[in-house]
């Protein structure tokens, strides 16, 4: 059952047409990734569910309701949630805040639940707790950022590359952390990433995207054995059009 | 002392050059403004020329830009050599003058030309400063203090303030609760203790929406305006007491900054600064030009003064009431009243803070000050951002008209004059220099700047000034404020309760 369906989306930055008719679609229980090289719109297209630019054309439904023209805090209400780019975790706040704050929208009544579940994903969040956001190294930092999104009890969790910047270790256990959110926690995700590799093997199905169109899409197993995206994505190589991947 | 540094070529005629160069932009800028001064004579206006402090001023601009090049390049021993006495012996004439002066009517020939006394004792006060800073330097050698480490001392400094303030908060307010019994309490510290806990309550009020939501508002004293003319119109037209138009004036005030931020909080930053620096000077000029309503530019005077649950302090009470002095048997003394504004403004104050401090630990409060940190990121988990700043900036407001008809109270008599810009200015200088967000930075600030200024009236022509200089001060030195410290609103105690189920 389809729960996010981007139909013909375009968006602009300005002038600039960010995405060009995107087509998109999420169903239940997924985890399906959108890689694609620098520029290519992937953020652009995360940042476009939640209503910031808006879809100048298309449709954004999520769950049977149609969100492209709603207001960006009724979007992440109505069951989605965002580890965006670059983190943003409040820095001055301690952990347990920015996980506090993470459950603005929840009922309180769940707060010790949802609180006990990603202190058993993030182990180390715990030891951490009343340190400051700031001085969490860049690992401890994505954790908190994904473990805010899910303090909202997200339906549909949307991540835009958790494994920027991380050492190799980490990035494994991020992957491996996204594994459990969706296969234990029921939690839907969508996920960009440059790290093609990892995304893909993880994932159930991908899409491929460049210059704000979709080019390819498949399962991941499908992806990685593509040629096309092995020299493009996989191995490194320029694509024909000269782009470092 | 440490070795001196291998000293590097020192470029004298370029040192000259940049002081020269210094002396003569004073003396450009000095000798059309203090060379040529007008004063009243019979028959109109005579011209003073006064060349001689030029004079004096690029010579002292000229050795003080030395003193500063000298020290920039590492170079304390000269400065300290100089400065030093020179400090020290014009101290002690500008002192020995003085002291002659008040025996005998006249004092030496003047030791500077300067007219003015607190001109002689600034230049005395930057020559300490300069011997200071280069004995600083001459006991580190080098300063190897870097600025974040300095941040971080002083960050600690505001922990460990923070710390101490939940022991000396208690011992405080105790303070400023039996301050009136005390035997220095006379008349003239009531007043200054009430004017300084009154700013303390309006940077608090302030704190809510600058230190906590993080939004630069200019335009505060308009709603202090608002809570001031509410009682005090409420009182005039209906007949009404403070203690029904309190509640009254803290209502208005807050609509007044719904009327305000519902329009305009969705602009950031700067621009919000403006428009409620705008906003502030527009409900200062309606409240000077309608007439039929405000009385304009004549106030309104005749103010109700505040009663004891109903108990008013006369001396002769009316017909068939009871004053406060008759029903408790006391005598009278008019410090009674003033005794009573004090404790009223100190409730308002401290329900002020009570209240901050319980908002924080609540998610609304937690959510203003997620908004100050990362408006963006706040959006993404589900805020709404305006109605969020909504609040923040409605309760400010709320604070700042129960000052306001506090204030109109004790005053029994306000004018558009009381709510100029300069108030605003006053205020939010209290929540910065204190540190944003720092509820005991605001008392020290407040103390600073209103109960100083008020026991050294004599130099209140400095008071902006001085009010510039430590601004420039806190911002090279301090930018965060005196006391920027971020207390977490949770400790291990509460988080071990919330996470006591995890294995």
């Amino acid at each position: 059952m389809t729960m996010l369906s981007i139909t013909g989306v375009h968006a602009f930055y300005g002038h600039i047409e960010a995405l060009r008719g995107v087509d998109v679609e999420v169903k239940h229980g997924e985890i399906v990734t959108l890689i694609g090289a620098n520029g290519a719109g992937k953020s652009t297209l995360l940042m476009t569910i939640c209503g910031n630019p808006r879809a100048a054309k298309g449709r954004i439904v999520f769950d049977g309701e149609d969100i492209s023209a709603k207001p960006t805090h009724e979007i992440i209400r109505s069951g989605i949630a965002q580890a965006p780019e670059g983190r943003r975790i409040f820095p001055h706040m301690t952990v347990m805040e920015n996980l506090l704050m993470g459950a603005i929208t929840s009922e309180p009544r769940y707060l010790d639940e949802d609180l006990e579940k990603v202190f058993a994903l993030f182990p180390i969040l715990k030891e951490r707790r009343e340190q400051r956001g700031g001085t969490l190294s860049g690992g401890e930092q994505q954790m908190l950022a994904i473990a805010r999104a899910l303090m909202s009890r997200p339906r549909l969790l949307l991540l835009d590359e958790p494994s920027l910047g991380l050492a190799p270790m980490l990035v494994k256990q991020i992957f491996s952390v996204i594994k459990a959110i969706n296969a234990e926690q029921n939690v839907t995700v969508f996920l960009v990433e440059q790290n093609a590799y990892h995304a893909l093997r993880l994932a159930h199905r991908g899409y491929v995207m460049a210059n704000g169109r979709i080019l390819m899409s498949g399962t991941g197993k499908e992806l990685l054995a593509n040629e096309e995206i092995r020299s493009a994505y996989l191995e490194g190589a320029r694509d024909t059009k000269g782009r470092r991947s | 002392m440490a070795a001196t540094p291998a000293i590097k070529p020192f470029d004298f005629p370029d040192m000259f050059k940049e002081a020269g160069a210094a002396a003569i932009v004073v003396f450009a800028l000095a000798f059309a403004m203090v060379g040529f001064r007008t004063e009243p004579v019979p028959g109109g206006l005579g011209i003073t020329l006064r060349f001689a402090d030029v004079a004096m001023a690029s010579v002292i601009a000229f050795a003080g830009r030395i003193a500063l090049i000298l020290l920039r390049e590492g170079r304390p021993f000269p400065v300290l050599l100089t400065t030093l006495p020179f400090a020290v012996i014009l101290g002690a004439l500008l002192l020995a003058d003085q002291a002659l002066a008040s025996e005998n009517g006249s004092g030496f020939e003047p030791v500077l030309p300067f007219s003015s006394p607190v001109v002689n004792w600034m230049i005395v006060i930057v020559a300490a400063v300069f011997a200071g800073r280069a004995a600083w330097a001459v006991r580190h050698a080098r300063s190897t203090v870097t600025a974040e480490e300095r941040e971080a001392t002083m960050d600690r400094i505001g922990a460990r303030v923070q710390q101490v303030a939940r022991y000396a908060g208690p011992l405080l307010i105790g303070f400023a609760l039996v301050l009136p019994f005390l035997p220095i309490a006379d008349r003239r510290l009531l007043d200054i203790a009430i004017l300084v806990v009154t700013y303390i309550m309006l940077g608090w009020g302030l704190n809510i929406v600058v230190g906590l939501a993080g939004l630069l508002d200019l335009g505060y004293v308009a709603f202090y305006a608002v809570g001031a003319y509410s009682y005090a119109l409420l009182a005039q037209y209906f007949d009404m007491g403070f203690w029904v138009c309190l509640p009254f004036a803290g209502i208005m005030a807050a609509f007044a900054g719904i009327l305000l931020g519902f329009p305009v909080l969705g602009l950031r930053g700067d621009y919000l600064a403006i428009v409620t620096l705008g906003f502030g000077e527009m409900v200062r000029i309606i409240l000077l030009n309608w007439y039929k309503f405000t009385k304009g530019p004549d106030g309104i005077s005749g103010i109700p003064r505040p009663s004891f649950f109903g108990l008013p302090f006369t001396r002769y009470p009316a017909e068939g009431t009871v004053s406060f002095h008759g029903f408790f048997g006391l005598t009278y003394t008019p410090l009674d009243r003033i005794i009573f504004l004090y404790y009223l403004i100190l409730a308002l104050a401290l329900a002020t803070n009570v209240f901050t401090l319980r908002i924080r630990k609540l998610p609304v409060g937690r959510a203003w000050e997620a908004l100050r940190e990362d408006e963006t990121a706040c959006r993404a988990l589900g805020i709404n951002p305006r109605n969020t700043k909504l609040t923040a900036f409605s309760i400010g407001a709320m604070f700042a008209g129960f000052g306001g008809s506090f204030f109109a109270t004790r005053q029994g008599f306000i004018s558009p004059e009381s709510f100029t810009f300069i108030e605003s200015a006053v205020i939010l200088a209290i929540v910065v220099l204190g540190g944003m967000g720092s509820q005991i930075g605001v008392v020290l600030a407040a103390i600073l700047l209103i109960g100083m200024p008020e026991f050294f009236r004599e130099l209140h022509q400095f008071r902006m000034l001085a009010f510039g200089a430590a601004m420039v001060l806190i911002m090279v030195w301090r930018p965060a404020g005196l006391l920027a410290h971020r207390e977490p609103t949770l400790r291990l105690s509460a988080t071990k309760r919330l996470a006591k189920a995890v294995p």
